[in-house]
């Protein structure tokens, strides 16, 4: 089994050195896309065995080698395959083995196609790290490795100029690059804080020797951890306040947005949350628990909001995510660890289908992403309309699928908890959230095609791009379908969690009213967007003059508050510290260096070539050592 | 007045400014030399003198030493005068000074 936990690390590393050490100045070639991805599903191939290895045997645990020995401090580079782990394994590899193909068609004319998957590879790679590693000093590694993968391909097309924050919200790619890791640095120094907490108190950063230890710590001290951890949690899953870098990732390339800033990357501070369950399920840190589900409702609530007036494809698929994220970290934070695992899942996939289809009707319109120039799309693009279609049903939580079971499951056990404002506003998000998918799909799929006096013409996809989606859809519908048995297995490293009798009494009238919102949604949606000819959409002017839609299109000045207050006192401190550094420090140093030069012109004058100045010279040396030596004498 | 330490001790002082006061003044090549000849035997005075003095034959040991490898200087030294007199037509040092600090 060591070997299967080998292969399904290493075989993305592989396909990422070989596609940037041979291929990384050579012109696009295929060989690259197509290797990265046979070496990705030959991962998932090994996650999947592992998985049922797992299934049967157990966890699998092996020690590749010491890493780090200095004293008391041990930590050897180990990797954990629980039921845990192995579940974000099948789910990443996967995902990623679909987006790999997908890009193949997706990055057909771009000039950095080898390039791309050098990334693409390197970054799964990182994130199988993160996921897999036994230890905290590990998952920092792949914590770390993400969020430079991250920033790599946020920035891909670095080239690309600034424009000005009232044009793009996001300004460039790589400003928003620059954005996500500066902000992701942020929550990764509180993240630091937690390890080094962890590590001077209990002496070990192994989980199950810190798991164990954990009861035995101070109340105060357990709080700052969690608290410390979470941190850094909410930045890798971009929770408010740290948010605001998920949506501007939008400029990278949208495989990258599928894979990482949807499926993978972001869910990795979800996942952190569940692997410590432990630290956040003591009764010392309820109240941190507590903050983690009000705040994932929250998020929910709010970035449904944002999501409800988004005029950018990408930008409603990204605010559903953080929405998304807001469900699962609400789920964790209330004890619900294997729901948020079945939710962070299934997310994934539909998730990942939604942006590759946005991403089909992108490159069907030459990178055009405001769905107010879209419309009628259906007819050319089939194919991507019913994957999103399937996306979006799932996204929304309609019957019997994916999305169904897992959103249902946690707006189920906000009502057990008895969080009632949590349960209130996670059901209102459900509402919002089938309303904002299908207000996109309609806006690109259905009504008038506005796009046809705009002068586009837009195809659909490659067909293998469109058969590599295929397993996502699958999962999209049917992956809710396996919830018990997948309750049975997770559980098994995760603490259960039991709906009370009265829930379990209440159960079917809560989903319906579930139900019956989502349908609202999508039935106002409906009306309101998929019209033709004289039903067809108009623009509402006055409305979006009105304070509120202005609130909520400019991200509740977020952004810009960011701007005003932190960036731009910051620049202007740093023009101060560099006019301060540059007199002072570079100044001294430049002294110093001014005076050999000084006093080396002055003594030029010296080496005048005559032999009897030399001889003065010489003299006076002379003389000055006699007077020195009859000093020291008199004085001596 | 008996003529005691003192006296060939201030002989030989005097004779070395005169000497040093000449290799710092002189620009001839060939008086230079002299004046460093002037130096060395007012060393080899005050030499015989506290040898003498101290009734240790090492000192006077030593101006012969000196005496020798004067000798042996002055006659590489004036072979290298003629030729820099050949080359240069002069000994004068502000003539021969080639290097322009």
């Amino acid at each position: 089994m060591e070997s299967l936990v080998y292969v399904a690390l290493f075989a993305p590393f592989v396909g990422s050195l070989f596609a940037g050490l041979f291929f990384a100045r050579s012109p696009k070639t295929h060989l690259v896309g197509i290797v990265a991805s046979g070496l990705l599903a030959l991962s998932f191939i090994a996650s999947l065995m592992l998985a049922i290895h797992v299934a049967e045997f157990g966890a699998v645990h092996v020690t590749l080698m010491d890493w780090i020995n200095a004293g008391d401090l041990s930590i050897p580079f180990g990797f954990l395959v629980d039921e845990v782990s192995v579940t974000m394994m099948v789910v990443v590899t996967l995902v990623s083995t679909v987006v790999h193909i997908y890009s193949i068609g997706y990055m057909d004319h771009d000039k950095g196609y080898n390039r791309f998957f050098s990334y693409l590879s390197a970054f799964v790679f990182s994130m199988l790290i993160l996921v897999m590693s036994d230890n905290f000093a590990g998952l920092f590694i792949g914590w770390e490795g993400v969020g430079v993968c991250s920033w790599l391909l946020i920035g891909f097309w670095y080239h690309k100029a600034d424009r000005p924050f009232e044009e793009n919200p996001s300004i460039s790619p790589s400003w928003a690059a620059n954005e996500a890791f500066i902000m992701n640095r942020v929550a990764d120094l509180g993240m630091l804080v937690g390890i080094f907490l962890i590590y001077w108190n209990i002496g070990s950063l192994q989980y199950d020797v810190v798991f164990e230890a954990l009861p035995n710590l101070k109340d105060g001290i357990l709080v700052a951890i969690a608290i410390a951890l979470f941190i850094g949690a909410m930045g890798k899953s971009a929770q408010f306040p740290l948010h605001t870098w998920l949506t501007d990732a939008m400029e990278g390339p949208t495989p990258v947005s599928a894979l990482i800033h949807a499926a993978t990357m972001v869910t990795a501070g979800v996942f952190l949350v569940i692997r410590a369950n432990p630290l956040f399920s003591l009764d010392a840190v309820a109240g941190v628990s507590f903050f983690i589900a009000s705040l994932g409702a929250f998020v929910a609530f709010y970035a449904a909001s944002m999501a409800l007036s988004a005029r950018d494809i990408k930008r409603i698929v990204a605010l559903s995510t953080l929405s998304q994220l807001g469900y699962m970290f609400a789920a964790a934070g209330l004890g619900a660890y294997w729901i948020a695992l079945f939710h962070l899942a299934a997310h994934a996939f539909f998730k990942a289908l939604l942006f590759l289809g946005a991403g089909n009707v992108m490159h069907a319109m030459d990178d055009e992403l405001d769905i107010f120039k879209m419309g009628g799309m259906k007819k050319v693009m089939r194919g991507s309309y019913i994957y999103m279609g399937i996306a979006s049903v799932a996204l929304a939580g309609l019957p019997f699928f994916a999305g169904f079971y897992s959103k249902d499951a946690i707006i189920e056990t906000a009502f057990n908890d008895g969080s009632f404002i949590i349960w209130g506003i996670l059901v209102i998000t459900a509402g919002m959230t089938a309303f904002y998918s299908f207000r996109q799909v309609f806006f690109t799929f259905h009504g008038d095609e506005r796009y046809k006096a705009l002068g586009f013409h837009p195809h659909d996809m490659y067909k293998y791009v469109l058969v590599a989606m295929a397993p996502l859809a699958a999962l999209a519908i049917s992956f809710g379908w396996f919830m018990e048995d997948f309750r049975e297995f997770i559980t098994r490293n995760l603490p259960d969690y039991e709906m009370s009798h009265h829930t379990h009494h209440w159960a079917w009238l809560l989903g319906l009213l579930v139900i019956i919102l989502a349908v609202t949604g999508i039935v106002i949606a409906y009306k309101k967007y998929a019209g033709t000819g004289k039903e067809a959409w108009k623009r509402d002017e006055v409305f979006e003059q009105s304070f509120i839609y202005r609130l909520v299109a400019n991200q509740y000045y977020v952004p810009k508050f960011y701007d005003e207050f932190i960036v731009k006192p910051y620049t202007i401190a740093s023009e101060k510290f560099w006019a301060i550094d540059k007199a002072v420090v570079d100044g001294s140093v430049d002294l110093i260096a001014k005076a050999f030069y000084k006093s080396g012109d002055v003594s030029r004058g010296m080496q005048n070539g005559n032999l009897s100045s030399y001889l003065n010279w010489m003299g006076a040396g002379a003389l000055l050592l006699v007077v020195a030596a009859a000093i020291s004498a008199f004085i001596g | 007045m008996e003529i005691g330490i003192g006296h060939y001790l201030i002989l030989s002082g005097l004779l070395f400014s005169i000497g040093f006061v000449g290799v710092l003044r002189r620009k001839n090549l060939l008086m230079l030399f002299f004046a460093t000849e002037v130096m060395l035997n007012a060393v080899n005075v005050a030499f015989a003198a506290i040898g003498n003095y101290y009734g240790d034959l090492s000192g006077q040991m030593f101006a012969f030493f000196v005496i020798a490898v004067a000798a042996s200087e002055v006659a590489v030294g004036l072979g290298l005068l003629i030729v820099l007199y050949k080359k240069y037509g002069s000994l004068d040092l502000d003539v021969i000074a080639t290097m322009k600090g």
